[in-house]
C-alpha cells in the first residue's frame, strides 16, 4: 500500500514551503508564551498584527517570535482597502517580509470580513509584489474575485474570529475546497483540535489558530494537540475518508439488476 | 437669571444632527422599572450567549446583585474570548483645568478656587516626553471645559505634538461640532471620549447650572458628531451615583449600543467613573455605588456588549482594578497625574479628584504579568 504523507506532502504558498499546516495567530497571547507555544505546535508561520508591533518599544511581539519563523503581518484594523494597503507597505518598511494576512473589517461587533473591500486590496497588493492571504467570508464569488485579483492563498472564516465554535461554515468551506485551486486556509472560529483536523480531513489545506490556544489551560500543551490533530486530518485526507453509511437500508437485490448484457 | 437656560435646547453655535439617537434611548430608560427583575430573570439572562435588551435590564437590576460571582465568571469567559490576555495601557494629561460650566459635584467647576493653569506647547512637549520615555504608547489629553481658556486650535496642536510620541492619541474635553471634530481628527486623534453624567435630563439641569455643558442634547450628540468628523472610536459613561446609577448605566449601554448599530465600524468603549458614597453615611442610600455597585455595572457593560473596551481608572484602588483586568476591564491607566501636567514638572493646576492607586507603570506592568495578562502598549495603527 502506498503511504502518501509526511515528508513530501507540504503547505506551498506562492513557491514558499512550509511542512506545518497550522498557522498561530498571536493576538491574544502572553508573549512570553509565544516561543513555547511555536515550539511545541511545531509551527512555522505566525501572524502578528502591525498595530500591535511595538518597535523599539515595551513588549514588541516582533522580539518574542524566534528566527526562522516566516512572520504573517495583518492588516487588523482596516476598515477599507485603502487603509489595509497602507498597513500592508508599513509592514514591509519594518521588515515583515512580503507576505500580507489582509484582514478588511467594517464592523466592531462581529468583526466579519469585507469582502468587497478585500477584493480591491488584494488587487493592489498583489500588483506590488505581497503574497496576499485574504481573510474572508466563504463566499464562491468572492474566492473567485480573489484569484482574479492574485490572491496568494484563500482564509475562510469557520465562525467568527473568538467564538471557538468551529466549522459553522462547513458547507460553504467544502465548495472553496472543490473549486478553488489556491490553497485554503480555515482562519477563525475554530476552538478545538477535533474542529481542525474535521477541516482538514475535508481537504483544506491548513488551519489557523489564536484564541483556542491562547486561552487554554496550558497553552504549550494545546498547541502541541493542535499539532496533531491538523496532522491527523491531513493523513485521513490523504488516505481517502472511508465509505460514509448514510443510514438508509441498502437494497437487498441490486437496483440496477434490470440491465441486459 | 442669567445663564439658566433651557437645557435642552442648542445654543447659538451648537450644531445641531439628524438623529433619533436621545429619543430611542430616553424612552427605553423611562419605563426602565429595574425592581421588576428576579434572581431566576438574572439566571436565564446569564445562560443565553447573547444578551437582549431585556436580559440587560435583569442584570442591571438590584436582583442580579446576588448573582455577581455567575455574572464574574460569564464576564470573565467573555473578555477572555474577545481580548485573549491583553491588557492595554496608558495614562491621562491635563493640559489645562479653566471651565466655564457650573456642575454641583465637580472640583473644577467655575465657582471653586482653585489654581486654574494651562500648559504651553512647550511645557506640554515636555510632559509628554516624560511619559513617553516610561514606554507608554497611548495618551488621553484632557482639558477642563472651556472654550475660551483652552480652545480647539490649542487642543489642535498639543494633539500634532502628541501624535509625534504616541501611537494612540485620545481626548477628553467638550464636546465640539463635528467639522472641528474633523479638525483634531486631521491633527492625529482618533478617539473621544465624552461623559453624559447622567442621562435622566431633569437631573441634569439641576446639577448643571451654568455654561454650555448645560445642553443636555449637544452633549448627548457628542460622539455622533464625533464619528461624523471621522473619528474611528468613541467612549461612553455615566457618573455613576449622580443619578440613578441602574438607569444611568442602562442608558450607558444603550447609547452605546445604538450608535454600533448605526455606525458599525465604530470602536465602542466604556469608562465607569463614580461618586463615592460618604463613608460615615449612616443610611444606606439604595442609589450609593460602592465596589460592589460598580462591578455590578461593569459586569452588566461586559455581558451587554462583550466586543467593547473597558478603562479602569485610577480612582479605584489598586486591590479592585487589579482583579477587574481580565475579568470586566480591558485599559488600565497608570502613572497618573490628574493635576496640570505634573509628569515633568511640579503641577500648575490643581485635581479634578483624587487618586487611589499612585503605581507607576513600571508597577502596573509587572502586576498585568503578575496575573498571566499581557500588557500592551500599542493597539493602533494610524494610517
Amino acid at each position: 500500500m502506498r503511504m502518501v504523507y509526511s515528508v513530501d506532502d507540504q503547505l506551498v504558498i506562492r513557491g514558499h514551503e512550509f511542512k506545518s499546516r497550522l498557522i498561530l495567530g498571536s493576538g491574544k497571547f502572553s508573549l512570553e508564551m509565544t516561543r513555547a507555544v511555536i515550539q511545541h505546535g511545531e509551527v512555522e508561520m505566525v501572524t502578528l498584527a502591525l498595530r500591535r508591533a511595538n518597535v523599539g518599544g515595551q513588549e514588541n511581539i516582533l522580539e518574542y517570535i524566534p528566527q526562522g519563523i516566516t512572520l504573517l503581518p495583518n492588516t487588523s484594523g482596516a476598515r477599507n482597502a485603502e487603509e489595509a494597503v497602507r498597513i500592508a507597505r508599513l509592514a514591509r518598511e519594518i521588515g515583515c517580509g512580503d507576505f500580507i494576512k489582509l484582514e478588511v473589517i467594517h464592523d466592531s461587533k462581529y468583526l466579519l470580513p469585507d469582502n468587497y473591500e478585500t477584493v480591491k486590496a488584494t488587487e493592489i497588493l498583489a500588483k506590488e509584489g505581497f503574497i496576499v492571504m485574504p481573510y474572508m467570508y466563504p463566499d464562491l464569488n468572492a474566492a473567485r474575485a480573489l484569484v482574479n485579483a492574485g490572491a496568494a492563498s484563500v482564509m475562510p472564516l469557520g465562525a467568527p474570529i473568538g467564538s471557538n465554535k468551529g466549522l459553522c461554515t462547513k458547507e460553504f468551506i467544502r465548495i472553496l475546497v472543490e473549486e478553488i485551486e489556491l490553497p485554503i486556509i480555515v482562519d477563525a472560529g475554530i476552538g478545538r483540535p477535533s474542529q481542525a483536523c474535521e477541516a482538514m480531513e475535508m481537504g483544506v489545506d491548513a488551519v489557523m489558530c489564536n484564541t483556542a490556544i491562547a486561552t487554554s489551560g496550558n497553552v504549550a500543551q494545546m498547541a502541541n494537540a493542535f499539532k496533531q490533530a491538523v496532522e491527523a486530518g491531513r493523513t485521513a485526507y490523504l488516505a481517502g475518508l472511508g465509505r460514509i453509511l448514510t443510514g438508509q437500508a441498502e437494497a437487498s437485490s441490486p437496483l440496477t439488476g434490470f440491465l441486459e448484457e | 437669571m442669567t445663564g439658566r437656560e433651557n437645557h435642552m435646547v442648542y445654543m447659538e453655535g451648537m450644531e445641531a444632527i439628524a438623529s433619533d439617537m436621545m429619543e430611542k434611548v430616553t424612552a427605553l430608560v423611562e419605563t426602565y422599572d429595574y425592581q421588576q427583575y428576579t434572581v431566576e430573570d438574572v439566571k436565564r439572562a446569564l445562560q443565553k450567549e447573547r444578551l437582549s435588551i431585556d436580559d440587560y435590564r435583569a442584570i442591571l437590576s438590584p436582583a442580579a446583585t446576588e448573582c455577581l460571582e455567575e455574572m464574574a465568571t460569564k464576564a470573565t469567559a467573555e473578555t477572555r474570548k474577545h481580548f485573549g490576555n491583553s491588557i492595554q495601557m496608558f495614562t491621562p494629561l491635563y493640559i489645562a483645568n479653566y471651565c466655564e460650566n457650573h456642575c454641583v459635584y465637580c472640583g473644577f467647576n467655575c465657582h471653586n478656587r482653585i489654581n486654574r493653569a494651562k500648559l504651553s506647547l512647550e511645557e506640554i512637549e515636555e510632559e509628554l516626553k516624560t511619559i513617553a520615555a516610561t514606554g507608554l504608547q497611548e495618551i488621553l489629553l484632557l482639558t477642563g471645559e472651556s472654550r475660551h481658556q483652552s480652545g480647539v486650535e490649542y487642543i489642535g496642536e498639543a494633539v500634532k505634538c502628541a501624535a509625534k510620541y504616541f501611537s494612540t492619541v485620545g481626548i477628553e474635553i467638550y464636546p465640539l461640532n463635528s467639522d472641528e471634530y474633523t479638525y483634531l481628527h486631521e491633527c492625529g486623534t482618533d478617539f473621544v471620549c465624552v461623559y453624559q453624567e447622567t442621562y435622566n435630563p431633569d437631573k441634569y439641569e439641576q446639577v448643571h447650572l451654568r455654561g454650555p455643558k448645560r445642553i443636555y442634547p449637544y452633549r448627548f450628540h457628542a460622539q455622533e458628531r464625533a464619528l461624523l468628523g471621522g473619528m474611528r472610536g468613541v467612549a461612553f459613561g455615566a457618573l455613576l451615583g449622580l443619578g440613578d446609577f441602574r438607569k444611568d448605566a442602562f442608558a450607558v449601554g444603550l447609547h452605546a449600543y445604538f450608535i454600533q448599530q448605526k455606525y458599525p465600524h465604530a470602536e465602542i468603549s466604556f469608562s465607569t467613573p463614580r461618586l463615592r458614597p460618604y463613608i460615615n453615611n449612616a443610611k444606606n442610600n439604595a442609589n450609593d455605588v460602592h465596589e460592589r455597585q460598580l462591578l455590578q455595572v461593569m459586569l452588566a457593560y461586559r455581558l451587554f456588549m462583550p466586543f467593547a473596551g473597558i478603562t479602569i481608572s485610577t480612582r479605584e484602588r489598586a486591590g479592585f482594578r487589579d482583579h477587574v483586568i481580565g475579568m470586566t476591564a480591558t485599559k488600565i491607566s497608570s502613572g497618573v497625574s490628574v493635576g496640570v501636567g505634573g509628569h515633568k514638572e511640579e503641577e500648575k493646576g490643581d485635581e479634578q479628584f483624587e487618586i487611589a492607586d499612585p503605581r507607576s507603570v513600571e508597577q502596573v506592568h509587572q502586576m498585568i504579568l503578575g496575573r498571566g495578562l499581557q500588557p500592551v502598549y500599542t493597539d493602533y495603527v494610524r494610517v
